[in-house]
């Protein structure tokens, strides 16, 4: 039995066969990874209330990926009963469809982030990520006191462009507007929802004269998971078809 | 290339034929009980492929038609039918009933450990000690809002300046000198004159001025004694417990630029028991009253 095992010489002393056979074993390693794309229309739900990100978010998702967040939380619910009663509804596929990339993440040394959005407030935001164990004492996170200056502004437009090129259905107006929207949102008193809906503008980081990074992180934060009204969700919308 | 396999004399197991300098390797075959285990992972793999959502060719569903979120649904649903009962008491009850009936308090009390801890504790503290820069401790008697049990639970289905629920606690207090409604020097005065209700102002006569400022800009809400004003959620400021710090400092940075404390309203995201449970829980901290 399994004699084909033991013939493997057969193979190596073959060049031509073995280069069809890697071929082969390496093009079911890619198969795996792309035919499940072909799916894509069909994995993700069809709910209401996904949006882009708009400027100020995205650049608050570039300083997350930046800072390497996503080492140590992920953005994933998963579907279990444990996880459920802990963070809420289980993340959607169009939860981040406009992510490019996703940041599900696959290690949690810090809790979950996907329904991290509304839970606590601007100010404690800002407190925690100043200095976590003033507020938490418990807490392994450090201390990112340094996103307290002014955000790099020069490429918001470029970003949003790019991220169309990824398929974000950002439109020529949204693009053109990009930093004054940028701007409007990190003002109390300003207003984003021409173009993004219920997005909230604060100033995050508690200083409204200046458009820092602390103000897009927060900003970004506290959106995660805000976007679907899981409470008008029927379970026919999330059902993977 | 293996030129010359010969039995090796004392295991009696073959060579492989390889020679390096005199050196031959032995050619020892697996142990066959870990072989068959090794074949029979790779044929329980197989069938598991089949069964669970993994080939293409079942479909996204596995020949068992099982998916992670079609089981989490009885789940949830068998938890929930388990809880239920005891939840639709506390739903149907008031705090203070709950607190006055001990199988309902006690299941509050544990229930409400939980949800403070995934919930409140990042702001509140694990503990409720509250930390400083404006997170109120729980655990002690002095309340903003009021620490009996309609005011807690009123806290918590609400919050405060959330811009969430029209409910929601808390007033404004003006940026007295953002807003070029007091100098710098009053401001100082003022702050001056707050320490004082403490018997910690230094600078007798600055107080005296500052006494004349609070008069008539304070008095309406902090009350004239600084006694506070738990309506507007103005905080006593004749005690030693203080959100933002007690320094004079501290007390300038307030009086000039205000502060404005948010806390999420908990209605619309957790069930009423989880709030009748948590009212229960903070009230029991250690200031309820």
């Amino acid at each position: 039995m399994f004699r084909f095992l033991r013939d493997h010489g057969i193979i190596e002393r073959n060049l031509i066969l073995m280069g069809v056979l890697t071929l082969l074993t390496v093009s079911i390693g890619g198969l795996v990874q792309i035919v499940p794309l072909f799916t894509i229309e069909t994995t993700i739900e069809r709910v209401e209330g996904i949006r882009p990100y708009t400027p100020l978010e995205l650049a608050g998702r570039d300083i997350y990926v930046r800072e390497g967040c996503y080492t140590c939380h992920s953005q994933m619910v998963r579907p279990f009963r444990d996880e459920a009663e802990r963070y809420g509804h289980y993340s959607l596929a169009a939860e981040s469809m406009y992510d490019h990339p996703f940041q599900w993440g696959s290690k949690r040394s810090g809790p979950d982030l996907a329904r991290l959005g509304g839970k606590y407030s601007d100010d404690w935001h800002a407190a925690h990520l100043r200095s976590p164990r003033s507020v938490v004492p418990e807490s392994i996170m450090p201390p990112y006191a340094f996103l307290d200056r002014p955000l790099d502004t020069e490429a918001v437009q470029a970003k949003l462009r790019a991220m169309r090129v990824l398929g974000v259905p950002y439109t020529d107006t949204m693009i053109a507007n990009a930093r004054a929207d940028l701007e409007a949102q990190a003002k109390p008193d300003g207003d984003v929802s021409a173009r993004y809906g219920k997005a909230r503008a604060a100033a995050f980081d508690g200083n409204p004269g200046v458009v820092t990074e602390m103000d897009a992180l927060v900003a970004y934060l506290q959106m995660l998971g805000t976007l679907v009204q899981f409470r008008d969700v029927t379970p026919e919308q999330v059902r993977q078809q | 290339m293996p030129t010359k396999i010969e039995k090796d004399s004392i295991t009696g197991t073959n060579t492989t034929g390889h020679e390096w300098d005199g050196l031959k390797e032995l050619n020892t075959p697996l142990p066959k009980w870990w072989l068959y285990v090794f074949y029979a992972t790779i044929a329980f793999s197989i069938v598991w492929m089949a069964i669970y959502p993994s080939l293409p060719v079942t479909g996204a569903r596995g020949l068992s038609g099982w998916t992670a979120r079609g089981a989490i649904g009885p789940a949830l649903e068998a938890e929930k039918a388990a809880r239920e009962p005891m939840l639709a008491k506390l739903r149907a009850a008031t705090p203070a009933q709950i607190a006055a009936d001990p199988e309902m308090r006690a299941f509050a009390l544990a229930g409400g450990r939980i949800a403070f801890a995934n919930n409140c504790a990042g702001c509140h503290g694990a503990g409720g000690q509250g930390a400083p820069g404006g997170f109120p401790s729980l655990a002690d008697d002095d309340w903003l809002y009021g620490g009996s049990f309609d005011a807690i639970q009123h806290t918590i289905r609400h919050g405060v300046r959330n811009g969430e629920s029209d409910e929601a606690r808390g007033v404004a207090m003006p940026r007295f000198q953002a807003d070029g409604l007091l100098k710098a020097e009053q401001v100082a005065d003022t702050a001056e004159y707050v320490l004082s209700l403490t018997g910690r102002a230094t600078d007798a006569a600055a107080a005296q001025r500052g006494g004349q400022v609070f008069a008539e800009n304070c008095v309406s809400c902090h009350g004239e004694k600084g006694e506070g004003n738990r309506d507007m959620g103005a905080p006593r400021l004749n005690d030693q417990v203080w959100l933002y710090g007690g320094d004079k400092a501290s007390l300038m940075r307030s009086i000039g630029w205000s502060r404005a404390g948010v806390m999420p309203s908990w209605g619309g995201r957790l069930d009423p028991a989880t709030v009748n449970m948590l009212t229960v829980y903070v009230h029991a901290l250690g200031g309820g009253e």
